[in-house]
């Protein structure tokens, strides 16, 4: 009885240990490289550095015994949302490592705010008794989620995917814009116009 | 300072740590970029850090259960931030671009039309 008591805790112990390995180490990769993403003054730097903060959201997840979130979190960010930024930095910028400085005055100012924030919100969580479970669920299973993002949540789930196709027909009506029109019909005129040159 | 924290048992409050650093850089890079591209990647830094608040709370303070008790509120609001922040990035890069194409710049600072 004691020995298995003893083979528990030692097992427990383990993995806590492995644990909190591996939150270190991706709170170090999340936190280091969001403080990149803050200091850098290189926008592709910058893009590479988000990438990093979000796998490492994504292992801090893994963590949490959040993996469907995981593999949403790897997929939709670092896969989608991140590749889209990435082509907007390459598609508004002449080169991609023009930049532009901020003010030293606009940098000390939100340095220091940044500080004070950091700190005050800092202690207070320190501060704070969390009423926590002692025993925190082992996992989540993906058909429990499915039932309740189905069940309680069908009319955010509904108005979410009517917001995805109003942003999809926005999006592209917005970068489309009404300058390409011109251009084809002036590039159309002048393909007409070089016809004709070639057939008189 | 951190007498109320474990370093060895990882808890609530670590994450929460966490989540605070990841908001506060967002902060500075929406306060200190002057590329628009930047901001919205501030933005994105925001978005995640309430992200990981959500899935720790769901975690360590909701009241564990088996089965139809179970709660999953957290993970869902994250699910649905994450594709907010999709449709987000997705409309404001497509207004960048316009912005782009009208002042062959993407710095902020020229965006001053309607200042009075």
């Amino acid at each position: 009885m004691s020995f298995s008591v003893l083979a528990q805790s030692d097992i427990s112990d383990a993995a806590n240990t492995a644990t909190a390995v591996l939150f270190y180490l991706f709170a170090i990769m999340a936190g280091g490289s969001a403080i990149c993403v803050a200091v850098s003054r290189n926008i592709v730097r910058t893009a590479v550095a988000l990438l990093f903060t979000l796998t490492g959201v994504a292992g801090l997840y893994f963590l949490l015994n959040a993996e469907f979130l995981a593999a949403v979190q790897l997929v939709v960010y670092a896969g989608g949302t991140l590749i889209l930024i990435i082509f907007g930095v390459m598609l508004t910028s002449k080169s991609p490592f023009s930049r532009f400085e901020a003010k030293l005055g606009e940098v000390v100012i939100a340095m220091s705010l940044a500080c004070v924030l950091l700190f005050a919100l800092v202690m207070g969580i320190v501060r704070t008794t969390f009423a926590t479970d002692e025993f925190p669920t082992g996992n989540y299973p993906i058909d429990r989620l499915g039932q309740v993002l189905l069940g309680d949540y069908l009319v955010p789930f509904e108005v979410v995917s009517v917001l995805l196709l109003a942003v999809m027909i926005g999006a592209a009506y917005l970068a489309k814009g009404r300058r390409r029109e011109g251009e084809e019909g002036a590039a159309r005129s002048g393909s007409l116009s070089r016809q004709a040159r070639e057939w008189s | 300072m951190l007498a109320g924290i474990q370093f060895g048992i990882i808890g609530l409050q670590h994450y929460l740590v966490l989540a605070a650093l990841l908001f506060v850089c967002g902060l500075a890079t929406i306060l200190v970029k002057r590329n628009a591209i930047g901001i919205l990647m501030g933005v994105e830094l925001v978005l995640n850090a309430a992200n990981v608040n959500l899935v720790a709370f769901n975690r360590f303070a909701h009241g564990g259960g088996a089965g139809p008790a179970l709660k999953l509120d957290g993970q869902v609001f994250a699910i649905f931030v994450i594709v907010l922040a999709a449709a987000e990035a997705a409309v404001a890069l497509a207004i960048f671009l316009n912005f782009y194409n009208n002042f062959s710049t993407i710095d902020v600072e020229r965006a001053q039309n309607l200042r009075g």
